[in-house]
């Protein structure tokens, strides 16, 4: 069962909607050539493209004060205040402040109801692949690991971020304090990025050692206790990935190849336990890399409600 | 594995045999084990951390310590609004719960600004808003913890802690006791008062010593002991009373003292309970030989 190293090699022997099948047929490397070829590029890198831009634009908001004075936006991630008007406040931090006891402000529970709202409306787990500085850690890892050809790996399962989600607001409840925010690798990221890192760089290197070494997407996409909160809101979430054009999918694998989580690719391109071709499932980040490395155009961005086909 | 996870995910569902049952209550029990053992480990991490080292203050207004920890989000804006760049956010390592803010007081203390911007800017509470006079602020208590190296102690007068004091003459005065060293002067000592002290840290920073300040600011649950409900303060009561609740008590004279002052006990030379004056040791060392065992005395 050797790599048959054919891109097109999709005539059927092997299951062509599993990872392990995509892998077994060297596609895994570089994904997105076949794209390249027919879109161009930049049309094969858009939704990329523009996702690295929200994610460091983001960012040079945050620090365009500490580091040029500009203050348009201060505070992190965790809680900020945009203009001297606008309160933003993650709703997860408000979930463990609920679970430990404590009633927040009302500029906090203005703001994590608009960032609620926002994330409802557009997808829940856009914060993950748009806004989460740690995105840009694991995707660096995931890349690497694609290049180096690193297979296998101990992955927890999926389920382990609900758990760990239930257990972090447990853990609140029962300390009274927002037990997580110690060791919370994202707020912590985000948080160092801005105020100063301390030993922080060790949890962040540590992410980024894990998903290259040990889990493929083991952070994002099996731990990450955040991420499942904002899977929570995907699952209602207006804004969609839909595979309208599967009739022209060639079975090249590579949006399983670049999916962080490819799971949720399945029941919409392949209709397995489903009739339409969108992608309802939480866990979906809405980052866009399946329609850019899609040389068939098979992918698109709609709403939820649009079930159409073409 | 990924890839039954993938494929059980996908929709398909397995059809519920004994084994496939117990193998799915295997797994869940195994994920929902380690879950909440990664939990408990920073649940435990957390209790331990939240002991706060005695030099880390928080900012004006901020909730008791185990309240405040449910209430900050570390989102810095406390920071951002401090004018003279007092607070700072935790980093991992630093001994202080992980972005919360705090200040050293040695490093650069609280100015006390009259609106408070660190805690309005504050959005969750967790510095309190209700705190308006800066002046009736919290942070900690000063304590002059090294009576053996503080200048004024040693006799002279420095007075910076006291000078520097925004509530001068309240929360630190200067006490004035004999100094029984040289005998003939006055010590003036800096003396706190945990009725108008702020906890502000200037007295702790501007302490000359060089490194460690003779005056320090500690978390007030170090630096103030818990008062003794049960003992009944005299003074207290006569002074509420309007009188002494046990009537006025005969002042009994001192045996040799008599003609003195209720309470003053200082012999002059030729008084005492002896009448015998205390002889100024002569000056001049004995004649005896030195030497071992010799009986000399300076």
């Amino acid at each position: 069962m050797s790599a048959q190293g054919t891109v097109g090699a999709s005539g059927g022997k092997l299951p062509p909607t599993s990872v392990r099948g995509a892998a077994r047929r060297g596609v895994v490397a570089r994904p997105g050539r076949e794209a390249v070829e027919a879109k161009g590029w930049l049309q094969a890198h858009k939704w990329l493209l523009l996702r690295r831009l929200s994610q460091f634009g983001i960012l040079a908001l945050f620090l365009a004060g500490p580091w040029f004075g500009i203050w348009i936006v201060k505070g992190n991630l965790s809680s900020s205040l945009t203009l001297d008007t606008l309160p933003l406040t993650d709703p997860f931090l408000i979930a463990q402040q609920f679970a430990a006891g404590h009633w927040p402000y009302r500029e906090a529970l203005v703001g994590g109801g608009i960032v609620l709202a926002f994330y409802l409306l557009v997808g829940g787990r856009l914060f993950c692949s748009w806004v989460c500085p740690v995105n840009l850690v694991t995707d660096a890892a995931a890349w690497l690991r694609r290049r180096l050809g690193l297979k296998g790996g101990k992955v927890p399962a999926g389920s382990t971020r609900s758990w760990l989600l239930g257990f972090v607001l447990l853990a609140a409840a029962a300390t009274g304090s927002l037990a997580w925010e110690w060791v919370n690798p994202v707020s912590m990221f985000h948080r160092a990025l801005i105020f100063g890192f301390g030993l922080a760089w060790g949890i962040v290197g540590g992410i980024f050692l894990y998903d290259l070494l040990v889990a493929p997407r083991g952070w994002c996409g099996h731990l990450c206790p955040q991420g499942a909160f904002y899977g929570l809101l995907g699952r209602v979430t207006l804004l969609r990935v839909s595979a309208a054009h599967r009739s022209a999918c060639n079975d090249c694998m590579d949006c399983f190849a670049v999916c962080p989580e490819p799971q949720v690719i399945r029941p919409a391109l392949k209709g397995v336990g489903q009739d339409h071709p969108l992608i309802l499932d939480g866990d979906c980040t809405t980052c866009g890399r399946c329609v850019d490395v899609c040389g068939k155009d098979v992918f698109r961005i709609t709403t939820r409600f649009n079930r159409s086909e073409s | 594995m990924s890839d039954q996870d993938t494929s059980s995910r996908a929709g398909v569902q397995p059809v519920a045999t004994p084994a496939s049952r117990r193998r799915f209550l295997k797994d869940a029990a195994g994920v929902a084990g380690g879950a909440g053992l990664l939990a408990l480990g920073a649940g435990l991490y957390a209790r331990q951390a939240s002991a706060l080292p005695a030099t880390a203050i928080r900012p004006p207004g901020a909730l008791a310590e185990a309240d405040f920890l449910a209430a900050c989000v570390r989102c810095g804006l406390c920071v951002r609004d401090c004018p003279y760049d007092t607070l700072k956010l935790a980093e991992l390592g630093d001994g202080v719960a992980t972005g919360t803010p705090y200040f050293e007081a040695r490093k650069i203390p609280c100015e006390m600004c009259d609106d408070i911007p660190c805690a309005a800017a504050c959005p969750t509470g967790a510095l309190d808003r209700g705190l308006t006079d800066i002046g009736k602020a919290k942070m900690g208590l000063a304590v002059l913890i090294d009576q053996e190296n503080c200048l004024n102690f040693l006799g002279l007068r420095c007075d910076v802690c006291y000078r520097v004091c925004p509530v001068i003459d309240k929360a630190i005065t200067l006490e004035r006791i004999h100094n029984p060293r040289s005998d003939r002067h006055a010590m003036l000592l800096p003396t706190v008062h945990s009725e108008y002290c702020t906890g502000c840290g200037k007295c702790e920073k501007s302490c000359v010593l060089p490194g460690e300040s003779a005056i320090k600011v500690l978390p007030i649950k170090l630096a103030q002991g818990s008062r003794a409900e049960h003992y009944l303060r005299g003074w207290e009561e006569k002074k509420a009373a309007g009188e002494s609740l046990i009537g006025e008590q005969v002042e009994l004279p001192v045996r040799g003292l008599e003609g003195k002052a209720f309470g003053d006990t200082r012999i002059a030379p030729g008084e005492g309970p002896r009448g015998a004056a205390p002889t100024v040791p002569d000056s001049k060392p004995s004649s005896k030989p030195g030497g071992i065992d010799s009986g000399w005395k300076p």
